[in-house]
This record gives C-alpha cells, sequence and structure tokens, in this order.
C-alpha cells in the first residue's frame, strides 16, 4: 500500500475491523429484498413483450381473472396517463418503461401483471394473459438506429444539441460536443497519427440478487414497500410519479442489497407491485427470474467509437478526435454525456473535438453501471495510447506521465482540477514489481489507466447518543459494498469512542432526511460527510453540557478521546458515557441531524497494469497476473476500498474477454441465463493485487474521494493492450474472445 | 393442487413440510419451511447461490424437486455456526472482508465447507475450481479465495 502522506494519528479510520452487518451475512439471517412474507401475501408475476418492436392491439385479461385464486389483474391502462397530464419527458419514459401503452419497445417490456395466492398460481395465470401484437420493424444497434429511413421508436423524437434543430424525427436523441483549440494545427504538430475504431456491447451489471419488491397498499392511499434499491428516496419519488400519487403516501424501505453497480438505481418492479396491492387488497411480493433481469433491466450501452490522436516524438500529444455513438435502449438517456467528459479528461491535450450520440434502439432501456460510459470510451483512447507510445517507443507510463492531468490543469469537460492523485498512480505502478516481472512464452503486458467523477449530490444523516454512551449513525445511503463500515468507523474517530459502540443503520424513507442514491462512489464522501458533520454538532453540545455543569464557558472546553476536558485540567474529565448518563439533567437526549449537499467533490484516477498469455492453438486469453492502483484520497476502511477495486476489475475482465449481449435478428435475446451469458468465476482468474493511493481530497473532513467506480475504467484497454503486446495483434470489437483472437492470428499471419 | 409431505433433516432437526411436486427445494426451504437464507439468483444451476448440502453433498436446491429431498440430511447456511459459536469459514470470512453485498456469501460458504469437508489442505488452483460454480459479482473472488485458505489453515490447526 502507498501511502503519500502520513495518517495523521487516526485511531480508527484505516482500519480493519469486522463490518457491523457482516454477522448477519454469513449466517443467512440477513434480509434481502425476496425474503420478506407478510401475513397474507399474494405472489405476483408480470407478462412480458416476446416481441422487440411491436404495437399492442389488445389485452384480454378475463382468462387470467377467472382463475380460482387470482386476485388482481392489471396492464398500462390501470396508470395514470403521463402524456395527457403534461408530465416531464423523463417522468414519461420512466412510467412507459415500468408498463407499457400502446407500444412495446423492446423483448421483455412489460405489459400486464397478475398477483395470486401461489407462485405457481401466478405463472399460470401470467400466461393466461393474451395479448395481440402488430410487430412493427426494430433496430437493434446504433448502427441500424441510425441508418437513413430507419423505423423509429418514437415519432417525435428530434435530435436535441444540433443547431438548427433537425425538421425530421429520427433515433438520435441527442448530440454532445466538447471541443478546444484547432484540430488541423494539432495533427499538423504531430509526428505521429493513430486513428482507430472501435465497437463494444451491451454488458449487464451481473448482480446476483435479482430485482425484488414487496408492496402492501392500505385502503386509505398509503402503501409500504421493501425493496432492493440503491435509493429508496428515488424509488419513492418514481413510483409516485408513475401511480400518480403524493410521495409523502409512499414509506419506503430498503432491503439489504444483493448488488447493483448501477442497476438498481431505477424502478421497475415497484410501481406495479403497489397497484397489484391495491387492486387485490393483500400484500404483493414481485421477484424477477434471472432471464426477466437479463431482457429487461439494465444493461449499459453497446456503442460505436472512432478515436484519432497524434502525439509529437517526445511524447506530447498535440491533438484527439473522438466520435462516439451510444445505444441508449428504449427511451433517451445512454451515458455518452459522461462518455464524453471523461473520455480524454485524463489528460492534458491542447486541441480537440469530442462528439457523441445518444441513440434509441429495441432494447432494454440502460441503467446505469458502475461509471457509465467511461469504460468504453477508455477502451477505446487508452487502445489508441497504447499504438502510440509503441510507434514514438516511448514506455506506456511515461507516455502517460507527460501529458496526465494535474492540479490546475483544465479538464477537457472545463473546469480546472483540484489536487488529484492521477501520477501517484501512475508511479505506484511503474515502481511495482509487477511491472518488470519476467513474461513467459505468449505472455504480454498491457497499461491503461481510468478517470471517473464523485458525485456529491445530497445525503442526511441522524446521530443520537443512547443513555450509556453508545451512539446509533442513521443515515438513508443503502450499504451496498460495506458503507456502514466506513459510517462507523468516521463516527468512532470523530466522537472518540471504539467502533464496537457505534451502531450504523440504513433507515426507511420516513426515518432519516432525504438522500440520493448509492451512486456516483457518493456514500463515503457525501453521506460520510453528513455523518461527521452531525457528530460534531453532538460534540458542541457535549461541550456545551460539560461547561455547564463545569459552570466554565465553552471555549474552555476540549473533546479529546471521547471525554470532555477542560483545556488547564481543573476538572476531572466527563467521558460520553457520564454526559450520555446526566443528559437528562443537562438538556435533554443528546442528538443532531445534518443534511447537506457535498461539497468537495473529488476525482477518481486508476492505474492498472495486466499480464495475460494468450493460447495461439484456441485463442484463449488468461489472465496471469493484475494490478490496480487506485487514488483513495483517504481508505476510511481499507479492507472495502480494496473490494471495490477488485470488483471493478474483475467485471471489466468479464466485459473485456467474456460478457455480451447477444441478440437474432427478431431481437430477441439469445443468451439470457448465467449459463450463456458467462461472467468471471474463481478459477478464471488470479489474485487482484491492489495498491491503494493516499492522496487525500482537501475539501473532505477525511480527505476521502470515491473508490467505487474507476475501478472498472481501464481493464479493457488494459487486456486490449496485454494481448497486443503478446500476440501482435490490436483487437478493436469487445468482447475479446477466442474466436476474435484466433481471426486476428490467423489474418496476421496471411 | 395435491401437495406431498416430505419428511428431512435441516441443520439437525427433522423437519416436515408440505411442496407441490413442480415446486424446488429452495423456494420449499424459503417459503414453507422459512429458511431464506439460500437465495434464487438464477433458478438454473449457474450461480451457486442457492447451495445447501444434500446428503453431504453440494447441491444447487433450485435444481431439485421438493419431494426428491424426502428422507434427506440437509445442511443450509444457517445450521452453519455451532449454537451460536461461528464455523471457521464464517469467522473467516467476516475477518478477510470476504463479503461485500453478501447475497453469495450463503452459497460460497456451503461449497467451501465441502471442500474442506474433503480436502482439508487445498491449493488454491483447487479452492477456485471448488468454488467455480458460485457467482460473485462483488469481490473478484480475491478475498473469499483467501479467507477459505485461512480458515483452511485454522481447522487444520485445530
Amino acid at each position: 500500500m502507498a501511502i503519500t502522506e502520513e495518517n495523521p494519528g487516526y485511531k480508527w479510520v484505516g482500519t480493519r475491523p469486522i463490518r457491523p452487518d457482516g454477522l448477519d451475512k454469513v449466517t443467512g439471517k440477513a434480509q434481502f429484498g425476496a425474503d420478506l412474507t407478510l401475513p397474507g401475501m399474494l405472489f405476483g408475476k408480470v407478462v412480458r413483450s416476446p416481441h422487440a418492436h411491436a404495437r399492442i392491439l389488445s389485452i384480454d385479461t378475463s382468462a387470467a381473472e377467472s382463475m380460482l385464486g387470482v386476485k388482481a389483474v392489471i396492464t398500462g391502462s390501470d396508470f395514470p396517463d403521463l402524456v395527457a397530464n403534461g408530465a416531464h419527458p423523463m417522468a414519461i419514459d420512466v412510467s412507459h418503461n415500468a408498463i407499457a401503452r400502446d407500444k412495446v419497445l423492446y423483448e421483455g417490456h412489460v405489459v400486464a401483471a397478475v398477483a395470486a395466492t401461489t407462485r405457481e398460481l401466478a405463472e399460470a395465470a401470467a400466461k393466461a394473459v393474451e395479448v395481440s401484437y402488430e410487430v412493427l420493424p426494430h433496430v437493434l444497434t446504433v448502427d441500424e438506429a441510425m441508418a437513413d429511413n430507419a423505423p423509429l421508436l418514437h415519432e417525435g423524437m428530434i435530435t436535441k444539441g444540433v443547431d438548427p434543430a433537425p425538421d425530421q424525427p429520427s433515433n438520435i436523441a441527442s448530440r454532445i460536443v466538447h471541443e478546444r483549440g484547432d484540430l488541423e494545427q494539432g495533427f499538423g504538430e504531430a509526428e505521429v497519427v493513430v486513428e482507430r475504431e472501435f465497437t463494444t456491447k451491451p454488458v449487464h451489471q451481473g448482480y446476483i440478487e435479482p430485482h425484488a419488491a414487496v408492496a402492501d397498499a392500505n385502503s386509505d392511499g398509503r402503501a409500504n414497500i421493501w425493496c432492493s434499491s440503491q435509493g429508496h428516496f428515488q424509488m419513492r419519488a418514481d413510483t409516485a410519479s408513475v401511480l400518480g400519487v403524493s410521495q409523502g403516501t409512499l414509506k419506503v424501505t430498503a432491503a439489504e442489497i444483493g448488488g447493483g453497480f448501477g442497476g438498481k438505481t431505477v424502478i421497475y418492479l415497484e410501481p406495479i407491485a403497489v397497484r397489484l396491492s391495491q387492486r387485490a387488497g393483500r400484500p404483493v411480493k414481485l421477484v424477477m427470474d434471472r432471464d426477466e433481469v437479463f431482457r429487461a433491466t439494465g444493461p449499459t450501452s453497446g456503442t460505436r467509437i472512432k478515436v484519432k490522436m497524434g502525439v509529437s516524438n517526445d511524447g506530447k500529444l498535440t491533438a484527439a478526435e473522438v466520435w462516439m455513438a451510444f445505444e441508449a435502449g428504449a427511451y433517451a438517456g445512454s451515458p455518452v454525456g459522461a462518455a464524453g467528459m471523461t473520455v480524454i479528461a485524463a489528460y492534458d491535450i491542447p486541441h480537440f473535438l469530442v462528439e457523441g450520440y445518444d441513440v434509441v434502439c429495441n432494447k432494454p432501456r440502460v441503467a446505469a453501471y458502475r461509471a457509465p460510459g467511461a469504460p468504453m470510451a477508455a477502451f477505446a483512447v487508452e487502445s489508441v495510447l497504447d499504438e502510440l507510445a509503441r510507434s514514438i517507443g516511448m514506455d506506456p507510463i511515461d507516455l502517460r506521465l507527460a501529458n496526465a492531468a494535474v492540479e490546475g490543469t483544465q479538464a477537457s469537460y472545463g473546469p480546472k482540477f483540484p489536487r488529484i492523485g492521477f501520477v501517484e498512480t501512475l508511479e505506484a505502478i511503474k515502481e511495482h514489481p509487477n511491472y518488470t516481472a519476467e513474461l513467459g512464452p505468449n505472455q504480454g503486458r498491457g497499461v491503461a489507466a481510468g478517470f471517473w467523477f464523485n458525485a456529491g449530490m445530497n445525503s442526511s444523516a441522524t446521530v443520537h447518543i443512547n443513555e450509556n454512551g453508545t451512539a446509533t449513525v442513521v443515515t438513508g445511503s443503502p450499504d451496498i459494498g460495506g458503507s456502514r463500515q466506513s459510517m462507523a468507523l468516521m463516527a468512532a474517530e470523530e466522537l472518540g469512542i471504539p467502533y464496537e459502540s457505534i451502531k450504523p443503520v440504513v433507515a426507511d424513507t420516513e426515518t432519516v432526511g432525504f438522500t440520493d442514491v448509492t451512486g456516483g462512489s457518493r456514500v463515503t464522501l457525501a453521506t460520510g460527510a453528513a455523518v461527521v458533520d452531525a457528530c460534531r454538532i453532538v460534540i458542541e453540545d457535549l461541550r456545551a453540557r460539560a461547561a455547564k455543569t463545569w459552570d466554565v464557558e465553552v471555549d474552555q472546553v476540549e473533546w479529546v478521546d471521547g471525554q470532555a476536558q477542560h483545556v488547564d485540567g481543573s476538572q476531572p474529565p466527563l467521558s460520553l458515557d457520564a454526559l450520555a448518563a446526566k443528559s437528562g439533567r443537562t438538556g435533554g437526549p443528546i442528538s443532531a441531524n445534518a443534511s447537506l449537499n457535498a461539497r468537495g467533490v473529488g476525482a477518481a484516477f486508476s492505474t492498472q497494469v495486466c499480464d495475460v498469455e494468450v493460447d495461439p492453438e484456441t485463442g484463449v486469453t488468461r489472465v496471469v497476473r493484475y494490478l490496480t492502483a487506485q487514488d483513495a484520497g483517504r481508505a476510511i476502511s481499507p479492507d472495502y476500498v480494496e473490494g471495490q477495486m477488485q470488483g471493478g476489475v474483475v467485471q471489466g475482465i468479464g466485459w473485456g474477454l467474456n460478457e455480451e449481449y447477444v441478440h437474432d435478428q427478431n431481437g430477441n435475446m439469445e443468451n439470457p441465463s448465467f449459463l450463456d451469458y458467462r461472467m468471471p468465476v474463481a478459477s478464471d482468474l488470479p489474485m487482484i493485487e491492489c495498491c491503494i493511493v493516499e492522496v487525500p481530497n482537501p475539501a473532505h473532513p477525511y480527505g476521502v474521494r470515491g473508490v467505487g467506480e474507476v475501478g472498472i475504467v481501464p481493464p479493457m484497454a488494459a487486456l486490449g493492450n496485454a494481448i497486443k503486446d503478446a500476440t501482435g495483434v490490436r483487437l478493436t470489437d469487445l468482447p475479446m474472445t477466442p474466436i476474435k483472437v484466433l481471426e486476428a492470428l490467423n489474418e496476421q499471419s496471411d | 393442487m395435491a401437495r406431498t409431505h416430505i419428511t428431512t433433516v435441516i441443520n439437525g432437526d427433522e423437519v416436515d413440510f408440505l411442496a407441490e411436486d413442480s415446486t424446488s427445494l429452495l423456494n420449499a426451504l424459503r417459503d414453507e419451511v422459512g429458511l431464506t437464507g439460500a437465495k434464487e439468483g438464477c433458478g438454473t444451476g449457474d450461480c451457486g447461490a442457492c447451495s445447501i448440502l444434500l446428503d453431504e453433498r453440494v447441491t444447487c436446491s433450485c435444481l431439485v424437486f421438493a419431494p426428491e429431498a424426502n428422507g434427506a440430511n440437509i445442511l443450509t447456511v444457517e445450521g452453519l455456526a455451532d449454537a451460536g459459536e461461528l464455523h471457521p469459514l464464517q469467522q473467516c470470512f467476516l475477518e478477510g472482508a470476504a463479503l461485500q453485498c453478501g447475497i453469495c456469501t450463503p452459497g460460497f460458504l456451503i461449497a467451501a465447507k465441502a471442500l474442506l469437508d474433503k480436502n482439508p489442505d487445498p491449493t488454491e488452483t483447487e479452492i477456485r475450481y471448488a468454488l467455480a460454480g458460485n457467482l460473485c459479482r462483488c469481490t473478484g473472488y480475491d478475498k473469499i479465495v483467501r479467507a477459505v485458505q485461512e480458515a483452511a489453515m485454522q481447522m487444520r490447526e485445530q
């Protein structure tokens, strides 16, 4: 572990205790989305479109409704018409994605739902719902969707971001541009120019827990929802919008969440479950099966990306031109915007043009997936950087060091970077023994780097001091990877009491202040800052109570090691236990809230090096060594920082080598199972070595940078660069399967 | 629909329950017996989240019909700790941070127990292959493999 700044004597921050929720999770007690059962609960089942694009002519629910034990059947007509209500276009998309109205836009699009007394009955009733369709021509890729005379998903879609606005609708929802300088001048100054075109396929977040929701609606219009989500306040808002009710009528409780990676920031089952429960007058549980998860949730975009970059002989990047088209799936909103902001942001390039297109097609609506948009963009740019380094005979780390963004660099997307740790991650890799380890036959080494933002956004926290001097720390951030531990560590550090005396809790939407989703690498940063603020308010209160007890001014009281001390030592210290026990006599219970829109958002960088061995007979690429260095700012909880780094890398390895959505010509997914959509398993991988770099974020009380996402940005390019190093062939189409490697090897030898 | 009466031993206790012939053992354990530790991640035997020991064999309980378990001895994650004392694997998973979201953890613990029951001193490669039927999307497996190595060492020393 490389530490670039000394730990300033923290007692808890940076340690590796056992996580607060761990025991429940190793004993099977933890309650995930599908684990809740309520008295009288019904099982629901969703009816989905078998077609990629079709008009719904009619839905006959009579056979399903007449089955014994079937308690409710609903269709799109059971939900308000947000178009007629003049709702925001994004709200309309959310509603129509939750349940189709006149058209289905992808295979798996919800058209109806049933609730029945048993799981088996619900499945039979779902099959008994008769839907008549007029099948329409479909488009599955950006190439098909952007072609002249392509079938349109949305007849009213006029491309945004083009001036003047087009007079004809298309499947292009929007265009984004970032530019600076003079491209012609930049490429003119280059000694070597490399231009390549890359394609990537949609990939799924692959959380092991399918989406699940239980709803219990009351006859007065209120409803309780328990669901697996990355943000129960977001679920409340979107569900209320789809149902056409006030948010205040819904209470949402976040179950333990079995993985999300961005894919559980959006609603699917929640409004359906509530409506079924209202119609049936009983609680309803809806759980997707894996096939439904693949066909109808996530994934992230398939893309086509063209990159042209120039470099001088001394390794200075002179110009970059990037063109990107991202599949959005059925509704506008691919991560092409973030891709455009991140694609060259790690480097200081004087002349550039970045152009991106958000393109709808007849696939499930894409959802966020770990650093949304950045991994595909980095695959393209970091592959081209590798080619440039080879062309001028420069070490790939040195090339990146010569152009790396540092504090004060004007980022390609606008602002100047504050203190960042990109250079430190590059140096950490360069100095590590892996970087010079001997390679065997058919082995190669690849380097790649990545940049991703940290989101700030809204968080709330409450700290209660219990009568015995322990503390309860309440937040609204579903804990997806160990964040309760980081909350407890920061609270222990602030209050000066043992980590074990802190109970961190994730509260429902009625028990804690508004909190945005667990996403954007923001929880330890932003919710953590709210926890720190709340603790500091508590400490002010504790100092005031000690001052009152001693009859001195509050500035005579310090809070040190969990106790109030008089500055001149004239009073025996008052511990938190003692102050808590007497709180009734000093002003009542001790408790504080803090809510904030996070300041001091950092920026995350990762540099990775991987060694692969490519079997020339089979084309199989095996990862033999992997090292990742990431700037965590300050690792509050090093165990779980490493976990984020390792998990991101392995998702990237899957994306790079195996994973892809495969559709047949009718637009039906051909591999909607974990057997055919093959994610990495333990025997595919070596240990993933981690190097936590700590360049503290000066604007956060503990220097935190978000660590959740950037780890998935470099792996695909690192793999591609390693395959190039091992074989001499450059792969530009993900995933880099054995067949593609063999084809490239054969072309090379021809 | 007619339901079959099934008699089993689950986590050391005799347990009787009713299930339809088409009901998976996983759903019967979760819905009828109330043991929700085993999870459904795929329903097709590809993810291992529903792993149990069925007469000492690691089994995807989603692939077994409930009536097939009649007369069987079943161990689920809920039975791994002994009167509140954690199994070394559970303790090592906790201490080694071998879980993030935790949904796959019950399956990994069961698969790892089955491995160590047969092979108390596995190599890293043997551990990786023994756990290859269990998907984890959060950890990259690194800390899981290390936790199993640590538990194996502790159990050999006992």
